[in-house]
């Protein structure tokens, strides 16, 4: 093998292609550097287009293209076009944080919009507290977290994981005694588990009716699984599973449930990381039934939803694209933040971050959501039942907004922490020992 | 004797009257119950539900499966339920005649939940025990079963005095022996009874039932039932292993479909191609562009789509795989590094062509009918799907091994591989066989894709999950040996599934890796290594 590459190295063609293929990559780089005017306002948009993660993120890159384009054609803001700026991090985590640094750095774009898992985000953290940015980060998360740069769009644990466990709890939800909490293994479902054992745990569940199981990314056999989630449903009380299996996990997981013939009425699953898209690769016919808790369906009927995908729709040139829950998100955080930059009139991060608090934006369900002073924004939860056709049927909403919470309260650590960037200036104060800053302790 | 006739003329007519007065308030019991559906509402549909299953309307099995089937349609402006039928005709709901006015605008489906859809099953249960169709009355005693809905216990016995299919007639008794013990009303002795044929029954959802069992019942119940979960459980126990066993033989049966192209390619030839997961993925994307055409054009073809996609998949690839070949890889015989590298720079490129091309997000490939599905094999559920895929495997495999031992092209492709200068010398043109070669191992990873489409995801990333396992697979089967491969997939597999009860997926993979390193440690070739100056060369 080490001959090998020596010849390679000692032989003159090869040396030569190497400096011909880093020239080329010098000169490509140079090009794809926009020399544009400073007439415009640049937006960053940080979403894998390639990898593993490429299958969620594309259309997110794609959503802000389009808010972008409706935007200008409103005229722009402050008086200047928007200009985006597309990177792609490639689903590679530590590459997210350095194409983060290019987009403050080189481009000087005016916040950032992107980011898919929490290990991305936290990636790329450092970054803008250090270059003194904004990211607005659209998915449903674990939580625990607050930042001065970031705005969370997304669901925190109280805005999608606890009602969805409270519905299966009710009448209605089939008033289930025994819980299965399967999810992919990593940082978000591992969080998220923690917190609804504690709260199942608060609400008189016992130890062992709950039943906690973990997977590697893109697990694809599920037999073993099933047959267990099966074995454990069959206790003589009525079961669900809660899952928060991520992504490329979840077509093998459904089809095989289908399979083994485990049906909605017999044992609920209830998924957070499964919407519309993912369900475009299913047959949904077996899988009529099954629950899913987001912030927004495609199938919600309100004026301004169908007023949204029948122009995102034009603007794909795909009368059959779906919409989704981060997808709602991104419009969410974008007309928030247009709003606090006309508010201020600059651009200039540090004022932005200070108005966007307080600031209001119509959500497509119908209602008003607002960006709270811990970062976190309000929002309606429901409950979804897969269709037959691959959509989503609401079987239960909440009453009303339920505002984001930062630090779980059913979480030992993190109980006794505040989030309050207005007043307390401060992500994580702690109200027993009236302390800001250490760590959940 | 006058007077006699005369009272019991009137005690006739006074039978009648009530007759007729309850079938009145009867069928009025179900048209009442009707508008409740046109409120939208899942508590006014329960209600109705019930009101219609105790209605004893001719009409209500007929209603009550159309709103399973979601072909209950109503117009809240007009107040009207109508049925749809199974060939798109509307029929009134109150009369069971045609609709033939003009639907209303705002017609509907009624929607349901999970919880409407226990109650209709278990409405459905006891309208339809006595079916003329005996799989009907099948469903119908397993979903009296499940639901232990008391109402139905006199449908039942009457059901089951009719009965004459001994199968069906099992099942029924099973649901009367799961509403006496649900019924507190019953003897201890009759609920002993019950417990007998509950255990005969012997599987998860009787384990379920006799779990159910209140702690406070007599002495001589809880004792019974005691002895009956210990030995369902026994039972249970034992299908366990074989269910284990099952699952690893499926499992290894996936492994060795995805590495057996890697195993001509890298055993047979020695490339490191790491491009070999997205000819797999090429694979399951030619029969999702099979069933797209199929379902467009030709929807009667579509149980037929996979063996359509087989030829296809297999071409397809093999072409690919060629051009790889006579592009790249040629160019790179015996410098791994460089080889390694060029094939996973072809794999990125393949791999977001056909993000370009497709899109990022999963396709869907549907399952055959006869693909979908399961039954059961003594006490454990064996999935029509999986079942396939270890029959195709096999026969892969024996094709696979038929052609290189006893075709003029499987004759050249071992002497190739086994001394290139000798094979030169006697006339075989190696560069040909070389290309072959490579496009017969990115066929085969072809068809595997074909048969991986149908359990996993078809997206862009599908090759890269199956690369890593394959190479494992190789490498442990032994560099060079198609029975070497046989034996890694299954050994891998089989032994996966036995861990993964006790360590948990993560772990269970984790324990495979670990204990893969320390083989290759012991054993550098793998199980089966080649012996001879081949290997040296």
């Amino acid at each position: 093998m080490y001959t090998v590459v020596q010849t390679a190295a000692k032989r003159p063609t090869a040396r030569k292609w190497l400096a011909a293929a880093a020239g080329l990559a010098i000169a490509a780089t140079g090009a794809m550097a926009p020399a544009k005017a400073a007439d415009t306002i640049k937006v960053g948009i940080l979403h894998s287009l390639s990898g593993t993660m490429a299958i969620s993120e594309t259309t997110l890159k794609d959503t802000m293209l389009f808010l972008i384009d409706e935007q200008n054609k409103k005229g722009g803001l402050l008086g200047k076009k928007l200009e985006a700026v597309v990177v792609d991090p490639a689903s590679n985590w530590p590459l997210f944080a350095e194409k983060a640094r290019e987009l403050i750095a080189k481009d000087k774009v005016a916040a950032v919009f992107g980011c898919w898992t929490s290990v991305s985000r936290k990636s790329v953290l450092p970054v803008f507290k250090e270059l003194n940015n904004i990211l607005f980060y659209p998915v449903q998360y674990e939580g625990e977290e607050s930042e001065r740069n970031v705005f969370y769009t997304g669901a925190a644990p109280n805005q999608q994981a606890i009602p969805a466990v409270d519905y299966l709890m009710s009448k209605d939800g089939g008033s289930v005694k025994r819980w299965v909490l399967a999810g992919t293994d990593y940082v978000y479902p591992r969080t998220t588990n923690k917190i609804l054992e504690a709260y199942l745990k608060s609400k008189g569940v016992k130890d062992e009716d709950i039943m906690i199981n973990y997977t590697p990314f893109g697990h694809s056999d599920w037999q073993t699984i099933v047959s267990d989630i099966k074995k454990f449903g069959s206790a003589g009380k009525k079961t669900a599973v809660v899952s928060t299996i991520n992504g490329d996990a979840n077509v093998p997981f459904y089809k095989e449930l289908g399979n083994q013939g485990i049906k909605a009425t017999d044992i609920p699953v209830v998924a957070f990381s499964v919407g519309e898209e993912e369900l475009a690769g299913l047959d949904t016919k077996p899988l009529v039934g099954h629950l899913a808790a987001w912030n927004y369906f495609e199938s919600i009927k309100t004026p301004e939803n169908a007023a949204f995908i029948k122009k995102w729709q034009a603007y794909t040139k795909n009368p059959k694209r779906t919409t989704n829950d981060p997808m709602e998100a991104h419009v969410i955080g974008f007309n928030m933040w247009v709003k606090a930059v006309e508010k201020v009139g600059t651009t200039d991060p540090d004022k932005v971050i200070d108005a966007l608090p307080g600031i209001t934006a119509a959500n497509l369900t119908g209602g008003t959501s607002t960006m709270l002073p811990n970062h976190h924004i309000t929002k309606p939860v429901f409950i979804g039942e897969i269709r037959a056709d691959g959509q989503f049927d609401v079987v239960w909403k909440t009453k009303g907004l339920v505002p984001g919470d930062a630090w779980s309260d059913y979480l030992p650590g993190s109980k006794d922490l505040e989030s309050d960037w207005v007043k307390l200036k401060c992500g994580n104060y702690n109200k027993v020992t009236k302390k800001c800053g250490g760590s959940a302790s | 004797m006058r007077r006699l006739f005369e009272r019991f003329a009137i005690a006739l007519l006074m039978v009648g009257i009530l007759a007729a007065g309850t079938l009145t308030a009867r069928a009025a019991a179900y048209e009442d119950a009707l508008p409740k559906f046109t409120l939208d509402s899942f508590s006014d549909t329960a209600d109705a539900v019930d009101a219609i299953a105790g209605s004893g309307s001719p009409h209500a099995a007929a209603l009550l499966q159309a709103l399973k089937d979601q072909r209950l349609l109503f117009s809240a402006t007009d107040k009207k339920v109508l049925i749809k039928t199974a060939d798109g005709k509307l029929t009134d709901a109150a009369t069971g005649q045609p609709f033939t006015a003009a639907p209303p605008a705002d017609l509907d489906n009624v929607r349901l939940n999970n919880r409407l859809r226990n109650l209709i099953d278990a409405a459905l249960g006891a309208l339809t025990l006595m079916a003329p169709d005996a799989g009907k009355r099948y469903d119908a005693a397993q979903s009296v079963f499940k639901s232990r809905d008391a109402s139905a216990a006199s449908a039942l016995d009457k059901a089951i005095a009719a009965e004459k299919d001994a199968g069906v007639k099992k099942v029924m008794q099973e649901a009367r022996a799961a509403l006496t013990l649900a019924d507190e009303s019953a003897s201890p002795a009759d609920k002993v009874a019950a417990i007998t044929i509950i255990r005969d029954r012997g599987d998860q959802d009787a384990m379920a039932l006799l779990q159910s069992l209140p702690a406070d019942s007599p002495k001589e119940v809880l004792a019974a039932a005691g002895d009956a979960k210990a030995k369902i459980e026994r039972n249970l126990a034992l299908w366990s292993t074989v269910q284990n066993f099952w699952y690893g033989l499926s499992l290894g049966s996936v492994l060795l479909l995805a590495a057996i192209g890697l195993a001509i390619t890298f055993g047979v030839m020695g490339v490191i191609n790491m491009a070999h997961g997205e000819m797999v993925m090429l694979g399951a994307y030619t029969t999702f562009v099979v069933q797209e055409i199929i379902r467009t054009r030709y929807p009667g073809l579509f149980d037929y789509s996979l063996a359509i996609a087989l030829p296809l998949a297999f071409l397809f690839s093999a072409i690919v795989g060629i051009i790889i070949e006579r592009s790249v890889i040629r160019f790179l015989y015996g410098r791994p590094l460089e080889t390694l590298l060029a094939t996973w720079g072809i794999s990125l490129v393949l791999q977001q062509a056909v993000r370009a091309a497709f899109g990022p997000t999963n396709k869907e490939v549907g399952n055959p009918s006869w693909m979908s599905g399961a039954f059961d094999l003594g006490g454990i559920l064996i999935t029509y799907n999986r079942l396939w895929i270890i029959v195709f495997t096999a026969i892969v495999f024996v094709a696979l091994l038929a052609m290189l031992r006893f075709t003029r092209l499987g004759l050249e492709m071992r002497a190739v591989t086994q001394n290139r200068a000798m094979a030169a010398a006697v006339g075989i043109r190696t560069a040909r066989i070389d290309a072959l070669t490579f496009g017969l191992g990115s066929g085969i990873a072809g068809i595997a894709g074909v048969a991986l489409s149908q359990i996993d995801n078809v997206s862009p990333n599908l090759g890269q999950g199956y690369i890593i396992d394959s190479f494992m697979v190789v490498v442990f089967g032994g560099v060079g040996n198609l029975w070497g491969t046989l034996v890694g997939a299954m050994t891998l597999g089989i032994a996966n599934k036995f861990l993964e009860p006790f360590a948990g997926a993560v772990l269970g993979k984790i324990a495979i890796l670990v204990f893969i390193i320390l083989f290759i440690q012991k054993r550098p070739r793998g199980m089966f290594a080649l012996k001879g100056r081949a290997i040296e060369a």
